[in-house]
C-alpha cells in the first residue's frame, strides 16, 4: 500500500508543478497552451545538464531554465507582438516537440543517475506517515512549498494582488498605472520555470533515460488541471493526486483484475474536468466570476 | 511591394523544382530507390529504431546501388497516405511502411501506383503490387516465460502489454506456455497501458507490478522505462525490440531483437532480379514472410544476470524453437476459464494465432473487451 501511495505521489508532482505554474500565467491574463513543449524541452534541458556535470541537481536548474526559454519565446510573441495567445500555445508545442527531438538525438540511450530522497530528521521515522511525507526527493518538497507561496501570494500580497489585477482586466490595471506588459513577461516566466521542472522531473526521478515525446500528453493535463481547480492553488493539490491515484488506481485494478473496465477508469480525469468546468460556467451567470477576466486577451497599451 | 515579392518567390520555387527534375531525371535508372515510413523517429530507442538499424543493414549492402529515403514521424492516418504518395511520385520503386495503422493507406496509394512496389509491416491485407511481413515476436515471448518461471521468488509475474489485439495476446500466451513448461505455480497478470509508448505510465505500471508482489517483468510497449524501474527495485525484466541492457545492466535477463534487415534485404534483391512478388497463397498467415528465430528475423540477445543451469535451460528452449522441436501452441490447450482449445497430438496454426482472443492457463484475468 505504502509503495502504491508513493507511485500516486511521484506520478502526480510533474502534473502539480506546471499546473501552478499555469495558474500563475493565466491569473495575469496569459493563456499558455504550450505547457506540453515546456516541459519537454525542460525533460530534455534537465538530462543534458546531468549528463555533463554528473549531478541531478544541476538538472533541476537547467529543466527550470530551459522552461523559462520556451517561456519567453512565447512571451515575446504574444505580449510584445500581440499574437493569437491560442496559435502561439498550439505552435509553441509543436516547435519544442521537434526541437527536443533534434535536440535529444544525442542523449538517447544514456541513463542517469536519479534524484535522491531526502529524509528529514526525526520526522521520516514516523511509521507509513514518515516514509510517504518526509522521505521524498527536493523537488517533491520544493512543489509543496511553490503552492503554499503562490497561495499566500495572490491572497494576501501587494504584488499578487496587482498581478489578478493584470489578468482580470488589463485596462483598468493599466490606467491606475501598472506595467501590464512587464507583469505578464513574470508571470509567464514563472510558468515556463514551473513547467521545466516539472518536466525535468520525469527524466529526474520517475524514468531516468530521454526518449522523444516522453511527456506524453501530461502538460494538457496540467491545463485541465488548472480550469479543474478553478483557479485556486491548493486545489491543484488534491486534483493532481485525484488525477495520479486514478492512474495508479486503474493499473492496480487490472493486476488485481478488478471487474472495472480500464477504459472508464482512464476516462475519469477527464469526465472529472468537464464536470468542473460545467460547475465553473454555472457559477459565472451568478456573476461570480473564478476565471480571469482577461485570460487569452491581448494587450494593446504600451507597456 | 508583397505581389511582387510572391512573384520572385515563386519564381524561384518554380526554378528549384524544375532544376530537381532535370537532376532527377537524368539519374534515374541507375539506384534503385527504396522509400521507409516510420511511424515515430529512431530516438524511441524501441519499435522504430529497430527499422532503422534495418535500413542501416539495407544500406551498408547495397551501397551506391539504392538511394533510400525515409519520413519519420508519421501519423496513420490521412498524412499516411499522403506521405506515402508523395514517396511514390518521387519515383520510389519499393516502399516500405512500417506499421500497422499503414494498411489502408498503403493499399490506398498502391492502387494509384501498379509499377511501384509496397512492403506493408505487420498487416494482413495484401494486393497484386502490396506484400507483407512480420517477426515471430511470440518465439521469444516462449523463451522469456521458461527463464522468468526458473527465476521468479514470488511466483508472480507482472506483463504489460499496450492493447489487447491478436499480436499482444499470442505473446502473452507464448509467454505462458513457456512459464508453465518449468513452473506450474506460477501465474502471470496483465496490465493493459491502452498506449505503444508512454514512459511514465509504463514506469507507473511497472512499480503497480512490483507493489503487487511481482518479481519479473515483461512488457510489450516500446519504451525502456520499465527495465529501468525493475533496475530501481531489484527487480528483473525482458527487453523488447532492441537490446536495453544499457539502461539496465543488473535487470534485463535478455532482449527479443526484431531484426528487420535481412528481410529488407531480401526484397530489395527480388525486386533488382525482376523476382519480387507477395508470395501469396492460402497458408500465408498473416504475411508472405513470417520470420522468427529460424530465419534470423528474431535474435536472442545473451543471456544475462542469471544462474548458468537458468542460462542453458534457454538456450535448449531456444535451440528447440530453432530446429522446430518445440512447437509452442501444440495441444492439448487450455484456456484459463478451463475450455479446451485444441486437443493433444493437434497444434493452432497461424490462422489460429491471429485469432486469439483468450488467455492460456497460467494467465490470470480476462482479455478486455
Amino acid at each position: 500500500m505504502e509503495a502504491l501511495i508513493l507511485t500516486i505521489i511521484a506520478t502526480s508532482i510533474p502534473l502539480l508543478l506546471a499546473a501552478t505554474g499555469e495558474l500563475i500565467a493565466e491569473k495575469s491574463g496569459i493563456l499558455n497552451l504550450g505547457v506540453e513543449g515546456m516541459m519537454l524541452s525542460g525533460a530534455v534541458g534537465a538530462l543534458g545538464a546531468v549528463l555533463w556535470l554528473e549531478n541531478p541537481y544541476y538538472g533541476i536548474i537547467a529543466g527550470a531554465l530551459s522552461g523559462v526559454l520556451m517561456a519567453s519565446i512565447f512571451s515575446v510573441f504574444t505580449i510584445n507582438f500581440m499574437t493569437n495567445q491560442v496559435a502561439t500555445g498550439l505552435g509553441l508545442t509543436i516547435f519544442a516537440t521537434g526541437l527536443t527531438g533534434l535536440a535529444g538525438a544525442p542523449l538517447v540511450g544514456k541513463t542517469i543517475p536519479s534524484l535522491p530522497k531526502i529524509e528529514i530528521f526525526l520526522l521520516a521515522d514516523i511509521p507509513i506517515i514518515g516514509s510517504i511525507l518526509f522521505k521524498q526527493d527536493f523537488v517533491a518538497y520544493l512543489s509543496i512549498a511553490i503552492i503554499i507561496f503562490i497561495s499566500f501570494f495572490l491572497k494576501y500580497s501587494k504584488s499578487g494582488i496587482i498581478l489578478r489585477a493584470v489578468g482580470d482586466d488589463h485596462q483598468s490595471a493599466h490606467s491606475v498605472g501598472y506595467p501590464v506588459k512587464k507583469i505578464r513577461w513574470y508571470a509567464s516566466c514563472f510558468g515556463g520555470m514551473c513547467a521545466g521542472i516539472g518536466g525535468a522531473y520525469i527524466p529526474l526521478v520517475l524514468t531516468p533515460h530521454w526518449s522523444e515525446g516522453m511527456t506524453a500528453g501530461r502538460g494538457w493535463i496540467a491545463l485541465a488541471l488548472v480550469v479543474f481547480a478553478s483557479w485556486i492553488p491548493w486545489r491543484i493539490i488534491v486534483g493532481a493526486l485525484i488525477f495520479g491515484g486514478i492512474t495508479i488506481a486503474q493499473l492496480v485494478g487490472q493486476a488485481r483484475g478488478w471487474p472495472i473496465p480500464s477504459q472508464l477508469l482512464s476516462m475519469m480525469p477527464y469526465l472529472a474536468t468537464i464536470i468542473a468546468l460545467t460547475m465553473i460556467s454555472g457559477r459565472l451567470s451568478k456573476n461570480n466570476s473564478v476565471v480571469p477576466s482577461s485570460l487569452g486577451k491581448p494587450f494593446f497599451g504600451s507597456q | 511591394m508583397i505581389k511582387f515579392c510572391t512573384r520572385i518567390f515563386s519564381l524561384i520555387a518554380l526554378s528549384i523544382s524544375v532544376l530537381f527534375f532535370v537532376i532527377s531525371s537524368a539519374f534515374a535508372g541507375s539506384p534503385t530507390k527504396v522509400g521507409f515510413v516510420y511511424l515515430t523517429t529512431p530516438g524511441d530507442h524501441g519499435w522504430t529504431y529497430a527499422h532503422e538499424l534495418g535500413k542501416q543493414m539495407v544500406e551498408k549492402r547495397f551501397g551506391k546501388d539504392i538511394k533510400v529515403s525515409v519520413v519519420e514521424n508519421v501519423p496513420e492516418g490521412p498524412d499516411a497516405t499522403r506521405v506515402i504518395r508523395e514517396l511514390a511520385k518521387q519515383g520510389n520503386e519499393i516502399i516500405f511502411t512500417t506499421s500497422f495503422g499503414y494498411m489502408e493507406p498503403t493499399l490506398k496509394v498502391a492502387k494509384e501506383f501498379p509499377n511501384v512496389k509496397f512492403e506493408h509491416i505487420t498487416g494482413y491485407k495484401r494486393s497484386k503490387n502490396v506484400a507483407t511481413g512480420n517477426i515471430r515476436f511470440y518465439e521469444g515471448r516462449y523463451i522469456q516465460g521458461v527463464v522468468a518461471g526458473l527465476m521468479t521468488k514470488t511466483n508472480k509475474i507482472g506483463y504489460i502489454g499496450a492493447y489487447p489485439i491478436a499480436e499482444v495476446i499470442m505473446g502473452i500466451n507464448a509467454f505462458a506456455q513457456g512459464l508453465k513448461s518449468v513452473n506450474k505455480d506460477a501465474s502471470i497478470s496483465v496490465i493493459w497501458a491502452n498506449t505503444w509508448y508512454d514512459p511514465v505510465k509504463e514506469a507507473d505500471a511497472a512499480k503497480v507490478h512490483i507493489a503487487e508482489g511481482a518479481d519479473v517483468l515483461a512488457q510489450h510497449t516500446d519504451s525502456p522505462a520499465m527495465l529501468q524501474i525493475a533496475e530501481k527495485n531489484g527487480a528483473m525484466g525482458f527487453g523488447q525490440s532492441t537490446d536495453m541492457s544499457a539502461f539496465a545492466p543488473k535487470a534485463q535477463l535478455f532482449a527479443s531483437i526484431n531484426n528487420w534487415g535481412p528481410y529488407y534485404i531480401k526484397k530489395i534483391e527480388e525486386l533488382r532480379n525482376g523476382k519480387w512478388n507477395t508470395g501469396d497463397g492460402p497458408n500465408h498467415w498473416p504475411g508472405n514472410v513470417w520470420g522468427g528465430i529460424k530465419s534470423d528475423m528474431l535474435v536472442i540477445s545473451k543471456f544475462q544476470n542469471m544462474p548458468a543451469n537458468v542460462a542453458q535451460k534457454a538456450q535448449e528452449a531456444l535451440d528447440g524453437i530453432k530446429s522446430g522441436k518445440i512447437n509452442i501452441f501444440a495441444g492439448p490447450l487450455i484456456d484459463n476459464t478451463g475450455k479446451e482449445i485444441i486437443p493433444a497430438g493437434k497444434a493452432l496454426d497461424d490462422g489460429a494465432l491471429w485469432g486469439m482472443n483468450y488467455y492460456l492457463q497460467g494467465v490470470n484475468g480476462k482479455v478486455p473487451g
